[in-house]
């Protein structure tokens, strides 16, 4: 146990470490649907979106053998999900989650058909920051390897939580997720803004796709992505919709999510199984001890169908 | 009255106005005339086309036949943007501004051209000049869904009046307030337009209100200008003549005299429960209702009279406290409701007494259809009796129905009241549990529906009335209480009764 050097201060530090790298998927895809659902829809096909932009980021890195090229097009996949989920919902009488539910599936399936060959050449990956150069113990030294995708994750939740006051586009975003007939009385046009925030949601769960093919865990494999994308719509209603709760409450997963392999590497060698299901577990227990079953949910957009 | 807003008010004349959706005429050949810096009332039975004209004037309809005239001068407006460029602005009966937004933001958002970064510390401050010439005031840092109705009203008004609106039309402004507040607002909209600054249309079915602010008023039935003139000049029954046609009004049943000795039917004690927030609790500490009274219980709606209503009903647990029906406690099943005749008439009844698409004849056997003639269960539901049921109903209760299958969802909002009355007073009722029964029903229905509960009152029934409206409990109660923030703060008989001390209860000034 005590081969690594600093015994039992590797669990923390190694907690730490994964909840920067695991939980950066968790930022982008619950960022982009905090601005979806804002905007007063829920795009649940958002973990095909991360599949299917893991697959593409990776394909386009092996091809031009430049990773930030490969994130673009992850982008631009997801935008074009997004805006094919936004453009399907305006019709009436369409529901938004079911759409999502088949998007979900198709996205995966899609990811997995062009993906084939893909599954054996190694890509070019995203870089980091050694942060922890300063030190030479190697277990900070790798905790502290910051991807650059964390960091715009991070600036990006700030940048989010500013832009929902102070600026038009913040403002129009809940005005039309609040109340469609205030937008309308307005002269908004729900359906446009609705359309833009699931592309623009779309875009960044695609960025959080290439994360998972681009970084961690690196590679493209048809079980690169366990529910990412859906345990994100958990974190933004936990998160009250709030873009800095986002980011809080995707390092609390990308933390839980590590425990299992923190324990693993300190020798822990029965039961660590259990400790892979904690972000799971987290989850069912957020959403149980912030239920109620009297009241609907504070902070919640008016026009969710989940809320309404 | 010194200059408020530094605007101009515009004259707005509709000359030939019609608009018909497919073979039905909402509006037909509607010529009115608002002079700049009136104030105009518009009257009308619901589907009168009252909001079909304003829409057509706002550019959220486009007329099928007429023109528009705003200061004498001929305009196109295409829509609501249109109408807003020429000073033309609305405050719609239903809420427009956006609950989780705060006022400033609210105000901020709904301007024309709104910068992509809004600089907080200046906006804020051209607010605080801009509320600083406004007749009242109101706190603009905190969310909208937080402001009582009344101060929403308000700041629907101030929206338009910030966004350089001159001619303005109010939809009912009065429906959610005070007596108080409705006062207040109305006459500082009044100061405005004598002030030749604002243009008011204001539809309104009060006429109260009609003749203490308006100075001209237009009626419209059925899509049709059935009178028009200064109100000076008409007196209430003949706008109401011109409002109602030769339509007959059921009279109210005169009142039996009530008993004080009779037996108290319903006992409410110190009686808790959440209310819709989950955050405050109702608290109804001691209501009796005796046998042959209808007591009243006014209050602005959202303080607690809904979740009162919901505990009696049934459909809210209870914290505390117990619910006694003539001396058994009740807890609202289906047995105990059948045994201690007790009925329920809730408001939107659509939506809280009927299974829409239901047919008519199903939703009126809901408390019958599982038991016979002699109260027994039945094992075998008998559909040709609950059609020769609902069909005596239908007749009796005068529902105007194409036929008993078709989904109840398909009447109007009068003839579903009265299939749900049909159900609720047929046969022994003991307790009868009302709730803003007349919410959106035309004339004749409301009258109908009055004179129903003043008959199963006199023959001695025990009835609860929740109303927003006071003029109906007034008309109706024998004694009135107030319902305010949860709990019951004010009580008094029906002859001792007034408007102003019971709006201040309302209003939580005590």
């Amino acid at each position: 146990m005590d081969a690594t050097g600093i015994g039992l201060w590797g669990v923390p530090l190694a907690i730490l470490g994964g909840a920067i790298r695991v939980s950066t998927p968790f930022i982008f895809v619950s960022l982009g649907e905090a601005i979806t659902e804002r905007s007063g829809r829920i795009n649940l096909g958002l973990e095909g979106t991360l599949v299917f932009g893991a697959m593409t980021a990776y394909a386009v890195a092996v091809m031009t053998n430049s990773p930030w090229l490969g994130l673009l097009a992850a982008a631009a996949a997801g935008l074009c999900f997004g805006l094919f989920h936004g453009w399907i919902c305006k019709f009436p009488k369409v529901n938004d989650i079911a759409i999502g539910i088949a998007l979900m599936l198709f996205g995966s399936g899609l990811a997995f058909f062009f993906g084939k060959p893909f599954i054996k050449p190694k890509a070019p990956n995203l870089p980091a920051i050694p942060f922890g150069a300063w030190s030479d113990i190697p277990q900070v030294q790798a905790a502290l390897d910051v991807n650059v995708l964390f960091l715009i994750g991070a600036a990006l939740s700030l940048v989010l939580w500013w832009a929902f006051r102070n600026t038009r586009a913040g403002l129009i975003v809940r005005v039309v997720g609040d109340s469609s007939d205030a937008a309308r009385a307005m002269g908004l046009d729900p359906n446009t803004v609705r359309l833009i925030a699931t592309g623009v949601g779309g875009a960044l769960a695609g960025i959080g796709g290439a994360y998972l093919s681009l970084y961690y865990p690196g590679s493209w494999t048809e079980r690169i992505s366990s529910g990412q994308g859906l345990m994100a719509v958990a974190l933004v209603i936990f998160a009250r919709w709030n873009p800095l709760g986002c980011f809080a409450s995707a390092l609390l997963f990308g933390g839980a999510g590590a425990l299992g392999p923190a324990l693993q590497s300190v020798g822990v060698t029965q039961g660590y199984y259990l400790f892979y299901a904690a972000p799971y577990i987290l989850t069912l227990i957020i959403m149980i001890a912030t239920s109620s079953p009297t009241r609907s949910l504070a902070g919640a957009p008016g026009e969710l169908s989940i809320t309404k | 009255m010194s200059a408020i807003t530094g605007n101009k008010a515009v004259g707005v004349e509709t000359i030939g106005m019609t608009m018909r959706f497919g073979a039905f005429t909402a509006l037909g050949d509607v010529s009115i005339k608002v002079p700049a810096g009136s104030f105009h009332a518009l009257l009308g039975e619901n589907g009168a086309g009252k909001s079909t004209l304003v829409k057509c004037t706002m550019g959220f309809y486009h007329p099928t036949a007429g023109d528009i005239l705003v200061d004498g001068r001929e305009v196109a407006i295409a829509s609501p943007r249109d109408a807003s460029a020429l000073g033309l602005g609305m405050v719609y009966q239903h809420f427009t501004l956006v609950p989780s937004l705060t006022g400033a933001e609210n105000l901020v958002i709904s301007r024309e051209k709104v910068p992509g970064v809004i600089d907080w510390r200046k906006e804020r401050g051209e607010l605080a000049k801009f509320m600083d010439r406004m007749p009242f005031k109101l706190p603009l840092d905190v969310k909208v869904a937080e402001l009582a109705a009344g101060e929403k009203q308000k700041l629907e008004i101030i929206k338009q009046l910030y966004l350089g609106r001159s001619f303005l039309v109010l939809d009912e402004p009065t429906s959610v307030l005070t007596p108080g507040e409705a006062q207040e607002v109305l006459g500082l909209v009044r100061a405005m337009t004598r002030a030749g600054e604002l243009t008011v249309l204001m539809i309104s079915h009060k006429f109260h209100e009609v003749t203490q602010f308006a100075d001209d008023v237009s009626v419209l039935r059925k899509g049709r200008l059935t009178g028009t003139g200064r109100v000076l000049d008409l007196d209430r029954k003949a706008m109401a003549a011109m409002m109602i046609g030769d339509q007959p009004i059921a009279a109210l049943d005169s009142r039996a005299e009530p008993r004080p000795d009779a037996e108290i039917v319903l006992k409410v004690k110190a009686l808790k429960a959440p209310d819709r927030t989950g955050l405050k609790s109702i608290r109804i500490e001691d209501l009796g209702v005796r046998a042959g009274e209808i007591v009243g219980i006014a209050g602005i709606s959202g303080n607690g009279q809904k979740e009162f209503l919901e505990v009696l009903a049934g459909q809210r647990p209870r914290h505390a406290g117990e619910v006694m029906v003539r001396g058994a406690a009740y807890t609202a099943t289906r047995a105990e409701a059948r045994a201690l005749n007790v009925r329920l008439i809730p408001e939107e009844p659509l939506k809280n007494a009927c299974a829409p698409k239901m047919t008519v004849a199903e939703n009126i056997s809901f408390r019958t259809f599982d038991i016979d003639g002699n109260g027994k269960p039945v094992s075998w539901i008998s559909a040709g009796a609950i059609r020769a049921f609902s069909a005596r109903l239908v007749e009796q209760f005068k529902v105007k129905t194409a036929s008993l299958a078709s989904p109840i969802a398909s009447l109007s909002g009068g003839n579903v009241q009265r299939a749900v009355l049909a159900r609720e007073l047929t046969g022994k009722v003991d307790l009868l549990i009302v709730s803003n029964p007349c919410f959106g029903l035309d004339f004749s229905a409301v009258a109908e529906i009055r004179a129903r509960i003043m008959k199963a009152r006199n023959a001695g029934a025990a009835v609860l009335l929740m109303s927003e409206d006071l003029d109906e409990l007034l008309e109706l109660s024998d004694r009135i209480f107030v319902m305010s923030d949860g709990a019951l703060v004010y009580e008094t008989p029906i002859a001792q009764a007034s408007v102003q001390t019971i709006g201040e209860h309302m209003a939580g000034h005590h």
